[in-house]
């Protein structure tokens, strides 16, 4: 925990929908509470930490969420002007750029420059001298990544236009960020996972991708919304004992007793099935109850991770 | 029900948030519709071959595969290989072997069709377009990337064609990069300065690039144009997949919202995992009765919680209907085991193809 909150930057990635942005939320919270100076950036345009945070969309400039805690919303034709600014030391010159038509049909079309200029941001965040005029430093950056696939895609943009610019700055650039993102001391990643065949698999596989494709490797596996061990196994028979000697109602109330015993059962046995398949420690967080999550499950939740990564 | 929505449509979208089950639907829609006679080939971009896992196949190629359904009409899946989609696209289009070598053979090219992000939703199309014209299916069913914006996998195509094609070309393709200054002051000054953001060499990578493309560019349009086309015809169904979940509707809603202003052609949404509802009456004298206090407590507490979250689901449930109108929306009951294998594709698909209650 202490080593992976103490990097620059960390990555939270994971198939879809298994509460990437709740445990980025949460892990930024933690930090903070450390002490660190901490922000929390969105990739995906889709204002979900704000939604937990319960307030306005944040957009991309950089704001407070708790004490120490802050929220940021990448725009990526926002970070391509700051890029270009930066690049050519001039705002005029960038804006000059920025107008022109075909620099304008040329990025707005050429695949991966979303992403290039995103990630570049990202990096921006997580530097102790940031480019990004007006802009103070972070102790550690978190970026809420997206799902597997495209949150690969999205960590190689700079190794890949490294490769395709070779020499000048956009391929010096660009070999910096790849540099900062593959050196175990800067970055970390988190892997959110779900107690489910189909997410455990992905997440295994996200692990041999991120290997292969950027020579990363996960810091630590996070299995989101266990369910409790409520029942014993004899607990869950004597229950299914009891049919066809009770009421109809009852019988359902018992059914959803067993069908939660069922569904437990089989999330152990994924989170076993993952932690013998992985390198990095595996950690759980519990399912909670709570109709829709707020910051009050997301503060329960980083004291969970404190206790528990 | 679902079969309903799809009566001769040749194309089946399948769209939505990540997480929400739009592989596992994707492929329930297919074999479903191959038990009810058809010819049916199911397609996913998705790089974490979860349709593969979901059709208890190791491995899917970029070719499609028959799946052992035990089923009267025809189960074929197939992962989609960008990379290769790419090449074949290029070799489909190069007027030569020259320039087709010099395409294949150029860095840019190699670094782009490899390795970014983007292209998978491109080459998704163009896929389902080329086995679309190839007409051996009776139905496609194409399970959409998880892109960072909703409908973005709609707009790849032509994007494509514009980095391709694009006024860019001639600015690259001008003779010798020198030569720039005789096409006028302006393209000189925004040359200058992206030169100064870029560096001379990336921009005559670039040229180079660009020229290797030679006279492929028309073609490439020509082909963007075709797969909207596909897209907003009547013969294809957009099919939203979603969960009650409160992030996932409003990513639901948005889509339709999209849908609809894009004038595509929107058959429904499908709602996955639907908690059931649990029973509301007072069962917990009879419970306390049947076993020792604390596991009675233990199972009236599990009760208690089920039917909040069933609550919750309804609740949900009933503002994305308001949202939608009068389009229809298909509930699936979550299952006690996760669906991966055919059996549980089966079962999916019996809700997705239950006659209208």
């Amino acid at each position: 925990m202490i080593a992976l909150l103490a990097k620059r930057l960390v990555v939270v990635t994971g198939k879809g929908g298994v509460g990437k942005t709740t445990v980025a939320a949460a892990l930024g919270l933690l930090a903070a509470r450390m002490g660190k100076r901490t922000v929390v950036a969105e990739v995906s345009e889709q204002e979900r930490l704000a939604a937990l945070f319960g307030r306005r969309p944040i957009g991309h400039d950089e704001v407070r969420l708790a004490p120490n805690l802050h929220g940021v919303s990448i725009d990526p034709l926002r970070a391509k002007e700051e890029w270009l600014r930066h690049q050519l030391r001039s705002s005029t010159l960038a804006g000059l750029l920025g107008q022109s038509r075909i620099f304008q049909y040329l990025t707005a079309a050429a695949p991966g420059v979303d992403e290039l200029v995103t990630i570049g941001k990202v990096w921006d965040l997580a530097q102790l001298e940031r480019h990004v005029g007006g802009t103070r430093a972070y102790d550690l950056a978190i970026v809420d990544a997206p799902s597997t696939g495209h949150g690969i895609a999205l960590l190689r943009a700079p190794r890949t236009y490294a490769s395709i610019a070779r020499v000048g700055p956009i391929g010096r650039q660009a070999t910096r960020i790849h540099d900062f993102l593959s050196n175990p001391h800067a970055t970390g990643v988190v892997a959110v996972a779900l107690p489910e065949e189909m997410p455990v698999n992905e997440t295994i596989e996200l692990g041999e991708r991120l290997r292969e494709d950027m020579g990363m490797e996960i810091d630590a596996i996070v299995v989101n919304a266990v369910y409790p061990e409520r029942f014993e196994t004899s607990e869950a028979e004597r229950i299914a004992a009891l049919d066809g000697r009770v009421s109809e109602a009852a019988r359902e109330a018992l059914e959803v007793a067993l069908s939660e015993f069922r569904r437990a059962r089989g999330q152990r046995a994924e989170i076993a099935r993952l932690r013998r398949a992985a390198d990095a420690p595996v950690s759980t967080l519990p399912f909670l109850f709570e109709p829709e999550l707020g910051m009050r499950e997301v503060e329960r939740l980083s004291r969970e991770l404190e206790r528990k990564l | 029900m679902i079969d309903g929505w799809l009566k001769r449509k040749e194309v089946c979208i399948c769209a939505g948030a990540g997480g929400v089950g739009k592989t596992t639907t994707a492929a329930a829609i297919a074999l479903g519709m191959a038990a009810r006679g058809g010819n049916v080939a199911v397609l996913t971009i998705d790089p974490a071959r979860r349709l593969a896992d979901a059709l208890g196949l190791a491995e899917l190629g970029n070719e499609e595969r028959r799946v052992p359904a035990d089923v009267p009409g025809e189960l074929w899946a197939m992962t989609l290989d960008a990379k290769r989609t790419f090449d074949e696209l290029i070799e489909w289009h190069a007027p030569d072997d020259a320039t087709r070598d010099a395409v294949l053979g150029n860095r840019i090219y190699q670094e782009l069709s490899n390795a970014v992000a983007g292209s998978q939703e491109y080459m998704a199309m163009e896929k389902l377009h080329e086995l679309h014209l190839e007409g051996r299916y009776d139905l496609l069913v194409l399970d959409t990337p998880p892109t960072r914006n909703a409908l973005d996998f709609l707009d790849a195509p032509k994007k494509l064609a514009a980095f391709i094609d694009s006024r860019s070309l001639q600015f690259f393709t001008a003779p010798g990069l020198l030569g720039l200054k005789v096409l006028g002051r302006g393209t000189s000054v925004a040359f200058s300065v992206m030169k100064r953001a870029t560096g001379i060499d990336l921009l005559q990578d670039l040229s180079e690039f660009f020229r290797t493309f030679g006279g492929m560019t028309g073609g490439f349009r020509e082909r963007a144009e075709r797969v909207n086309a596909l897209l907003r015809d009547s013969r294809s169904a957009f099919v939203l997949v979603s969960s009650p979940r409160r992030d996932a509707i409003d990513e639901a809603a948005f889509f339709h919202h999209r849908l609809r202003e894009a004038d595509l052609p929107f058959a429904g949404v499908v709602a996955n995992r639907v908690r059931p509802g649990v029973p509301g009456g007072d069962v917990a004298g009879e419970i306390e009765g049947l076993m020792d206090e604390a596991l009675a407590r233990k199972v009236l507490r599990t009760v208690d919680e089920e039917r909040a979250l069933a609550e919750r689901d309804r609740r949900n449930l009933s503002e994305l209907r308001r949202r939608l109108g009068r389009r229809p929306l298909i509930e699936v009951p979550q299952l006690d085991q996760d669906v991966h294998d055919l059996e549980g594709l089966r079962r999916m698909a019996e809700h997705l193809f239950a006659a209208r209650a």
